[in-house]
């Protein structure tokens, strides 16, 4: 019984919180004032491209371009629950949500329909029934490694002996980045050195890459499926005196465009970098402002790739995630 | 000379038989497998420099912060009879503060890259000093004692960069981890070198080496003769602290990256394999540094000829682990015992046929 006291008072401090940092960043105008939005995101400090995603959030919602905006971050899905319900007492017009985990969240967003809050999902989709939100605006990651694997072929090698270094086995971006390369090892064109996950880790890429030059064996591409293993990857080459990039024996290619693997392209050290963008919040107040509701429920961000010979530091500054 | 030749044969090598005799078949192993596994080349890195690379390179280079580690530990081992298990999670902690460090600085030079080290450094020897007031004062295990540091340690490396896994690239921090322009040689391997040269400087002109084995072998005998038992304790943790502090250094400047989660993850365990390997009491007492050191070379080595029997790096800890349990039960006690009698039986019965001759 206790207990439950405690977690109302608990509950409730958290919503009257919330409600006074509203209220403070505004003057709360009902009629004709700024459209309310609520953002549930992971923090910043999660990843480079979290970085840029709240960065690019807080451009965008801003009080110059009439929205009010609240935030909760965490990498926690209960605790984005409860922030998600707390925007939902306060009455925002908008709920945005980033989910840390696919499942949990009929209730909220069930809620947040009654309460006539209109809902969209950005960068992640959540397991529910597609009429609790309005559109999700993802990134389509399977096209990601299309794009990279067609600017591969394109480069016209004679011979294609690929290492093909994995994030974490059954993630979003992995599934959809190692699709369109294993079709190539499937039809032959490709051969296909190592396929091995390293679950996003550095380290762990640079023991495979390490590994396969111990055991002797060619290879002339190293595709990583984020910027960190491409790094990782590069540093077993350096170490054992192999050159790669524009000039060099191996192709590198990552992912994410980081800034620090964009100026990595730019002196010639890799090859290519797929865009993995993090940039959802205009496409999202395009929608809101234009009162129309989505022509598709999946809205994919364009994105892009780049090539080390034609990158410019215009596109590191502009498309270049972190500092 | 012959003496000495007859004493090699006689286990004259003492503790050093094991190891060597590990490496000795893992080189005829290799050879018989494949005769080039040892050639290496010159090669021309990304940065135009002239290095050497192959096989070997890959086990000397590679097995630096490992040897740089056990050489701490074995200290730590002799003085206080266990191991330090936090090493992996205070190379994260050192890395962080190194990579923070030049990441605070403008620019990245010289004079700001040693400044790191020694915040690095200093950072590793208090925490090596945690480990030690719990170890000697508090009288604590020293796994128990260091369990607290292994669990938190990777939380506090979290903190210290926000969580996130920065990079740092600089032509200096490149050097560190890889080749300095016109040397050929990695330069952890030279830094290994350098830290075994000054750990030997250390033992030839202070007692230190003499100290801690008195107090590992008997710590209250020790104290008897006016050894500070808890300061020679205390000193052997700060010790591993810098070894610790190095070797998160050329960890973090190999990659250019700081990642907390995994800087040299479960190296602890590796460490305390190259020490036993060594033929170094874990129970603390007499110790051999160079044991340690070639301990080191023996696991890298094992874990390269696997690579280039094209096992994956993700099997390579399965096969690892036979051959370190033939290697551990080989040296064993009750092995040497067994082989020791049989050796005393052979000679005994060859004495008995040289008289038998003598008398016909």
């Amino acid at each position: 019984m206790k207990k439950r006291a405690l977690a109302t008072l608990l509950a409730l401090v958290l919503v009257m919180s919330l409600a006074f940092t509203g209220c403070s960043s505004s003057d709360g105008k009902k009629s004709d004032g700024p459209i309310k939005v609520g953002v549930v995101n992971n923090p910043p400090s999660e990843s480079g491209y979290r970085e840029a995603n709240v960065k690019d959030m807080e451009a965008v919602f801003s009080k110059a371009n009439g929205y009010e905006l609240k935030t909760a971050y965490s990498l926690k899905n209960d605790e984005q629950l409860q922030a998600a319900q707390g925007f939902i007492t306060e009455g925002v017009d908008y709920l945005l949500i980033s989910a840390a985990e696919t499942t949990g969240w009929d209730e909220v967003l069930k809620k947040a329909k009654e309460a006539g809050i209109k809902v969209y999902l950005f960068d992640r989709m959540i397991n529910v029934d597609e009429s609790l939100y309005e559109a999700a605006v993802v990134s389509d990651m399977a096209k990601e490694g299309e794009t990279a694997v067609n600017w591969l072929l394109g480069q016209k090698l004679d011979v294609y002996n690929v290492i093909h270094i994995q994030g974490a086995m059954g993630s979003d971006a992995q599934i959809g980045r190692t699709g369109a390369l294993d079709a190539q090892f499937a039809s032959g064109k490709m051969n296909k050195v190592v396929q091995q996950t390293a679950t996003w880790d550095e380290a762990e890429a640079k023991k495979i890459v390490g590994s396969v030059i111990n055991s002797g064996e060619d290879f002339n591409v190293i595709y990583a499926e984020n910027d960190g293993m491409a790094k990782g990857a590069v540093a077993a080459l350096d170490e054992n005196g192999i050159t790669h990039g524009t000039n060099g024996k191996v192709i590198v290619m990552g992912f994410d465009c980081n800034k620090w693997a964009l100026r990595e392209l730019l002196s010639g050290a890799w090859n290519y970098d797929g865009q993995c963008s993090p940039f959802q919040a205009q496409i999202i107040s395009d929608l809101i402002k234009s009162g129309k509701a989505p022509s598709s429920k999946i809205i994919i961000n364009e994105e892009k790739g780049f090539d080390a010979k034609d990158l410019k530091q215009s596109d590191i500054d502009t498309y270049g995630l972190g500092e | 000379m012959k003496q000495k030749f007859k004493n090699l044969f006689s286990g004259g090598l003492g503790q050093l038989t094991i190891p060597l005799i590990a490496i000795l078949l893992l080189v005829i192993f290799n050879l018989i497998r494949d005769p080039s596994f040892f050639s290496i080349g010159i090669m021309h890195n990304n940065d135009g420099n002239v290095v050497l690379a192959g096989n070997l390179i890959s086990i000397i280079n590679g097995a630096s912060e490992l040897a740089i580690l056990a050489m701490g530990m074995t200290l730590v081992t002799a003085a206080c009879g266990g191991q330090d298990i936090s090493v992996g999670a205070a190379a994260a902690i050192a890395g962080s503060v190194f990579v923070k460090v030049l990441k605070s600085t403008s620019e990245i030079t010289g004079l700001t890259v040693v400044l790191a080290f020694l915040c690095a450094c200093i950072v590793a020897m208090l925490f090596g000093a945690f480990n030690g007031t719990l170890v000697a004062i508090f009288k604590i295990q020293p796994m128990i004692a260091t369990l607290i540091l292994y669990t938190c340690g990777r939380s506090i490396a979290y903190w210290i960069n926000g969580g996130a896994t920065p990079t740092v690239s600089s032509p200096i921090i490149t050097a560190l981890g890889g080749f300095i322009p016109g040397i050929p040689v990695p330069t952890p391997v030279i830094i290994v070198l350098v830290a075994g040269i000054v750990l030997k400087l250390v033992f030839r002109f202070t007692s230190l080496q003499l100290f801690t084995q008195s107090v590992g072998i008997n710590g209250s005998a020790a104290h008897l003769n006016g050894i500070n038992e808890k300061f020679i304790k205390m000193l052997s943790f700060v010790i591993l602290g810098v070894c610790v502090a190095i070797a998160g250094s050329i960890g973090v400047s190999r990659l250019g990256l700081i990642n907390h989660e995994t800087l040299l993850i479960d190296i602890e365990m590796d460490t305390i394999l190259a020490v036993a390997i060594g033929g170094n009491s874990l129970g603390g007492g007499k110790f051999k540094i160079s044991g340690s050191i070639i301990g080191a070379y023996v696991i890298q080595m094992l874990t390269i000829t696997l690579y280039a029997m094209k096992v994956s790096s993700t099997d390579v800890k399965a096969y690892k682990a036979i051959v370190i349990v033939l290697l551990v039960v080989i040296g064993s006690p009750v092995v040497k015992k067994k082989v020791d009698k049989l050796m005393m039986r052979i000679r005994k019965s060859k004495d008995r046929n040289t008289v038998k001759g003598a008398q016909s």
